[in-house]
């Protein structure tokens, strides 16, 4: 049993609740609840920020092409792209599938959640920044060129869903060794660990701050595995980590939930 | 009107421009010397157009895209007027880069560029630095160039739209130690500011504060450790900032 943060729809607060996740219950209130029966918003309020290309077999994948025009070089530094505002939702929240766009990649990413001004951090004392850890889904339009920031591909209303909860850090002795899977309605499409992570999760904080603070409340991504499932209207996604929990969300035509057909 | 976020004696005021002094929000006058500028807006979902400007583009030995290249900024990288900005040791190239930011003023999804204007609700100065030594061919340009702390000045004052007759027609100017270096008008930008909130409220939804900063003309240059910068924009404002070392923010490499 450990202390998780969480944000219920329809309230500002942040409250705490107690999280047992290996049975997936919730304790709230004095009731003890699957997280189906909540209705969720997402837990997190600051900048999120995600990282291209590291997973070791992400950049496997790219080949010989990495040292190709218009790449040249494998990467050197964190490749960053932000997840703005307008992306954010809850767990049980649909993703609104935009009209042009047949098929959603999802993009399993386990989420640290900064609990400090955090600048230019040794990597010995990374940990020390973080709060606790999230299940992000970082949905993005399929693209194949890495070159320009994809800022129409992932930036999408909803793009972004978190939760459902923030794990206490201390819930998660080695971050740096979690199962992550992905179901599309019920079968298992995508499985990975942090273990593959190029950067782990001290190094991405140190490498990160090295040129930008981040603060608390901000989540860092910590990357998307190698070929991430496709997804289309009316899937039932759900992203496992292991000792974190799992965030499910359906995709529905974005015209559908404008008018109403919000799914839950 | 213009408007800014200031400190003073302490706390943080919104004030205004008046007789070129600047009034708190308790109406007290004050000198713009005497103040802490801090930046007009609270940044939330800021925008950046890379290779707007055909001229700048050609610089760069690019062709002007076909599509707005777009980058976003968080909010640790953005400071006010008259901050410091830090250059790192091991930079060869650091340059400036004098924007116009359009800032929203209200929810906007599927806008109509006939409509545009209906959803500013004002403009200032961005001073958009990037460090080249950092450029990478992923996602470029990537957030070591363009996101680094303090390395976007903004301000000083956030003008009320109403108030500018027409932002597709503004000279901008770069001075480096009081030098004239680059030289502009928003009439040249490639995409100008009502394709932009179309295009971009086509795909998501804009809101109140977001910041689009659009782009920057020839004239680039590195600068060096003591330089001071003004980006300035006809109308606008006039962003001061001066790069300072390593040293000043204690950082070893």
């Amino acid at each position: 049993m450990f202390k998780a943060q969480y944000k219920l729809q329809g309230r500002l607060i942040t409250e705490e609740a107690t999280v047992d996740v290996y049975n997936s219950t919730v304790q709230i209130y004095n009731s003890t609840l699957h997280p189906d029966q909540i209705k969720w918003d997402a837990p997190v309020s600051g900048t999120v920020y995600g990282t291209l290309l590291n997973y070791k077999g992400s950049l496997a994948a790219l080949g010989d092409s990495v040292n190709e025009s218009p790449y040249k070089a494998p990467p050197q530094a964190p490749i960053l792209y932000i997840k703005p505002a307008n992306t954010v939702i809850g767990y049980g929240t649909a993703i609104p599938l935009p009209s042009s766009i047949e098929q959603l990649e999802i993009g399993a990413t386990l989420g640290i959640v900064i609990g400090q001004t955090a600048t230019n951090v040794k990597k010995e004392y990374a940990l020390d920044y973080v709060v606790g850890y999230t299940i992000a889904n970082d949905v993005t339009v399929p693209h194949e060129s890495l070159f320009r920031p994809a800022v129409k591909h992932r930036a999408r209303d909803g793009f972004c869903p978190i939760g459902p909860w923030i794990l206490e850090k201390a819930a998660i002795p080695n971050p740096d060794n979690l199962a992550v899977c992905v179901y599309i309605n019920g079968e298992l499409v995508q499985k990975n660990t942090t273990s593959n992570l190029i950067r782990g999760i001290s190094e991405l904080i140190a490498d990160v701050t090295e040129f930008m603070t981040l603060y608390a409340g901000d989540v860092l991504l910590v990357g998307v595995p190698e070929n991430p499932p496709l997804a289309k209207a009316g899937d039932k996604i759900r992203i496992e980590i292991d000792q974190v929990g799992f965030l499910e969300n359906v995709i529905v035509p974005e015209n559908e939930i404008f008018s109403g057909g919000d799914v839950q | 009107m213009k408007r800014a976020r200031v400190s003073f004696a302490g706390a943080i005021h919104e004030a205004v421009e008046k007789n070129d002094m600047v009034q708190l929000t308790d109406g007290r006058m004050v000198r713009e010397d005497e103040v802490v500028w801090l930046p007009p807006v609270h940044p939330r979902t800021v925008f950046a157009l890379g290779l707007n400007y055909a001229d700048h583009a050609s610089e760069l030995e690019f062709k002007a895209p076909t599509e707005p290249l777009l980058f976003l900024k968080g909010p640790n990288t953005f400071v006010g007027h008259r901050a410091e900005s830090r250059r790192p040791v091991d930079a060869t190239y650091m340059h400036y880069e004098c924007e116009l930011a359009v800032v929203i003023g209200k929810t906007a999804r599927n806008v109509k560029r006939q409509d545009a204007y209906d959803y500013i609700a004002g403009y200032t100065v961005a001073n958009d630095y990037a460090i080249r030594d950092y450029l990478e061919n992923y996602y470029r340009p990537n957030l070591r160039v363009k996101n680094r702390d303090t390395c976007t000045p903004i301000g000083p004052w956030l003008v009320d739209a109403n108030d500018i007759v027409d932002p597709m027609n503004l000279p901008l100017r770069t001075y480096v130690n009081g030098e004239l270096i680059q030289q502009g008008s928003t009439k040249d930008m490639i995409f100008d500011i009502p394709f932009l909130i179309e295009y971009l409220s086509e795909f998501m939804t804009l809101s109140k504060n977001d910041i689009i900063l659009t782009g920057t003309p020839k004239g680039l240059a590195d600068v060096k450790i003591g330089d001071e910068v003004i980006t300035e924009i006809e109308g606008v404002g006039r962003l001061v900032n001066t790069i300072v070392s390593d040293d000043v923010f204690q950082r070893r490499s």
